[in-house]
């Protein structure tokens, strides 16, 4: 079964810890993303399970098999690299041959799986020439074609579309997943860009510094972070995350005190745990409704920055103790710098965290 | 006409906007300052072909041709080939008859031995630089140094010791001794070199090919090494230049047998008594600087790319 599987995965480099503890499983024909910004350790620990590196302590298991002490070219894997990695004295046609010499197949047989996954990835035209002659976008097809040329039992693709345009990067997105749905691989893809992995990702793993945050599908990782870090890292426009005094909770009310006023916030049922004390609150700018002036438990506050988002338009507002406060609210609602809004959260939609950060849920 | 091109630029004589050909103007200064570096070649070269007697004739001779009488006539000599034969066969004392005067072998020294090391020291120090660069040791940078030490030292003080090792262990005088001597000199050099080049390589390429299945040795030969190749030409350049220069370690550690050219040179202008020849060393230096001529002509695209590697982000 092609299935990869991480226990307790450790890589440090002399004292700084890249990667601690990870756990993570990739079950086959799964396509699971690490989401992380930039030195998280998420590039890292592909490279673990791709063999480039060896893991400090833990497990990498692939295909069921413990896979530690193996050279990359024994794990039977297939690996799409940040800058592509194509053999720069190598024709396209020999480039995406490459896996195949190792197999000792005939040459017709070779031959023939290789216009096969150039028909797949439209590099018909291409294939004698160098890869210092083929544009961008070519460059990445061609290491896909590279990966998908042999029947290895996972894929690994580290950043493979932060070098194109935006475009590129909208049609490369939807036909990677289309070749990778028919191959049913485990496959791991890295990407510091939220919009890619949720798009791409059966299940999504958002790593921050070395540790693995949350592992879970787009939807709940959006829905439901488990933490004040998925919380903000998800979502664009960022979530707000607002400091408050937590005071007393009943049937599904929490009394907070915000602005050196009390606000009373629909919340969930976990938050009656809590004792008194900071808690911090997390809404997202699409949760807020704008509410008549007078509207009981509104937060008050006033628009500072409008950028229009053309179906939408952001604001950019300040509570009277100075927290910004990002709403949305749709185009049709004009708002003008100076004036007052008052807001009310969706119940549904608001997130109590703890003071250590973690979500409080039912 | 294509839309944006001016006549004059298709003429060449106004320039495009952004990076394209020079104008005339840049043209001529650039070629005016090569002429100028060039000079002391040409005399040297113009010196060569001069009849023996106008070597130090005043006014001076300054040109084989009148280029149409723009040089006035007592500028202009008749050129001759007569100094090139002399390099090799030549009347050693007066009234008596030419003699082989051993250049032809002296010449084969040089290519040998200098070819010979430089390849030498190509083989190891790229092999030793894949390691300093892709496995590095603890303390790499300070082995690196050492390395480099062994050219700090002025020649003139590594010499004497030289010599009284060779002695003992019988290298003195032959090929071996030379030949070892300068790969160990280009060693130093090469390492430095290639190691820059193999470190501004991306690591990716060669990740790839291992999990394509290829195996160190083979990352090395077919990835790598293809990668480098202006980088190979370079140093095999530089340091050919080097080694075919080089004076004083083969004056004092080659035999009558192993002579190179600069240490023949040296001592065949000077014989006879007669003063120096300046004629007979022009023709010497003259084919002198033909086989560096030659490499540095044919690996000049490579070289190009080679020097100036790294100054441009790919």
């Amino acid at each position: 079964m092609s299935t990869i599987e991480i226990r307790k995965v450790t890589k440090a480099f002399g004292e700084f810890i890249a990667v601690r503890d990870a756990d993570l499983s990739v079950a086959a024909g799964e396509v699971v993303c690490l989401l992380g910004p930039s030195g998280c350790g998420k590039t890292t620990t592909l490279r673990m399970i791709a063999g480039l590196e060896r893991a400090t302590s833990g497990d990498v298991v692939i295909a069921g098999q413990r896979m530690n002490d193996l050279s990359p070219q024994k794990r039977d894997i297939a690996m799409v690299f940040q800058f592509y990695a194509l053999y720069p004295a190598l024709t396209v046609r020999e480039n995406i041959a490459m896996p195949l010499y190792h197999e000792k197949l005939s040459s017709s047989e070779m031959a023939s799986r290789v216009s096969r996954v150039a028909e797949i990835l439209h590099l018909r035209e291409i294939l004698e020439r160098l890869p210092g002659q083929v544009s961008e976008g070519e460059k990445q097809r061609i290491a896909v074609a590279r990966a998908i040329i042999r029947d290895p039992n996972c894929f690994l693709f580290d950043e493979p579309l932060s070098r194109l345009d935006v475009e590129l990067r909208h049609s490369m997105r939807g036909q990677i997943k289309a070749v990778l749905s028919n191959l049913s691989k485990a496959t791991v893809i890295v990407t510091h860009d939220q919009l890619e992995a949720l798009t791409m990702a059966d299940r999504i793993a958002i790593m921050r510094d070395g540790l693995i945050e949350q592992v879970g599908s787009p939807h709940e990782v959006f829905a439901k972070p488990d933490n004040v870090f998925v919380a903000s890292f998800i979502g664009t426009p960022q979530m707000n995350l607002i400091e408050v005094q937590f005071k007393d909770y009943s049937s599904g009310k929490a009394t907070v005190t915000f602005d050196q006023q009390d606000v009373v916030i629909s919340v969930n049922p976990g938050v009656a745990r809590l004792r008194p004390g900071k808690v911090t609150v997390g809404v997202r700018p699409r949760a807020f409704s704008v509410v008549p002036n007078g509207t009981v438990d509104a937060i008050g506050a006033m628009a500072e920055l409008i950028e229009p988002m053309g179906a939408e338009t952001l604001v950019h507002a300040r509570t009277v103790t100075g927290s910004d406060i990002r709403v949305v609210v749709p185009r049709e609602m004009k708002v003008k710098p100076g004036e007052a809004l008052h807001l009310v959260p969706d119940p549904a939609q608001t997130h109590i965290f703890t003071d250590d950060g973690r979500a409080v849920r039912a | 006409m294509a839309y944006g091109i001016s006549i004059w630029e298709r003429l060449g004589i106004r320039k495009s906007s952004g990076v394209s050909e020079a104008g005339w103007g840049h043209t001529a200064f650039v070629a005016l300052i090569s002429f100028i570096y060039f000079l002391p070649v040409l005399f040297i070269i113009f010196t060569a072909i001069k009849p023996q007697g106008l070597a130090l004739s005043v006014p001076p001779t300054l040109s084989p041709t009148s280029l149409l009488g723009l040089i006035p006539e007592q500028f202009v000599f008749t050129p001759t080939l007569e100094n090139f034969g002399s390099v090799f066969s030549r009347v050693m004392t007066a009234g008596s008859q030419p003699e082989a005067t051993g250049f032809d072998r002296f010449f084969l020294n040089s290519i040998v031995i200098a070819t010979a090391s430089v390849v030498l020291a190509l083989i190891f120090g790229t092999l030793a630089a894949y390691g300093f660069s892709r496995y590095p040791l603890k303390g790499n940078d300070t082995y690196l140094f050492i390395i480099l030490t062994t050219r700090m030292l002025p020649a003139i003080v590594v010499v004497i010791p030289v010599i009284l090792m060779f002695r003992t262990v019988g290298l003195s005088g032959s090929y071996l001794g030379i030949i070892l001597l300068y790969t160990a000199f280009n060693l130093a050099f090469t390492i430095w070199m290639m190691k820059s080049f193999f470190d501004e390589l991306s690591t990716d390429v060669e990740d790839a090919a291992r999990i394509d299945g290829s195996s160190e040795v083979k990352v090395f030969f077919k990835i790598c090494l293809p990668q480098v190749v202006a980088g190979l030409a370079a140093t095999f350049v530089f340091g050919l230049i080097l080694t075919w220069n080089e004076f004083l370690f083969a004056l004092l550690l080659t035999g009558p047998d192993t002579r190179t050219v600069p240490v023949a040179m040296n001592q065949a202008v000077s014989s006879g008594g007669r003063g120096t020849d300046w004629t007979l060393l022009a023709a010497i230096e003259t084919l002198f600087l033909i086989p560096v001529f030659l490499v540095t002509f044919f690996l000049q695209e490579h070289l190009l790319r080679g020097v100036t590697f790294g100054t441009v982000k790919k």
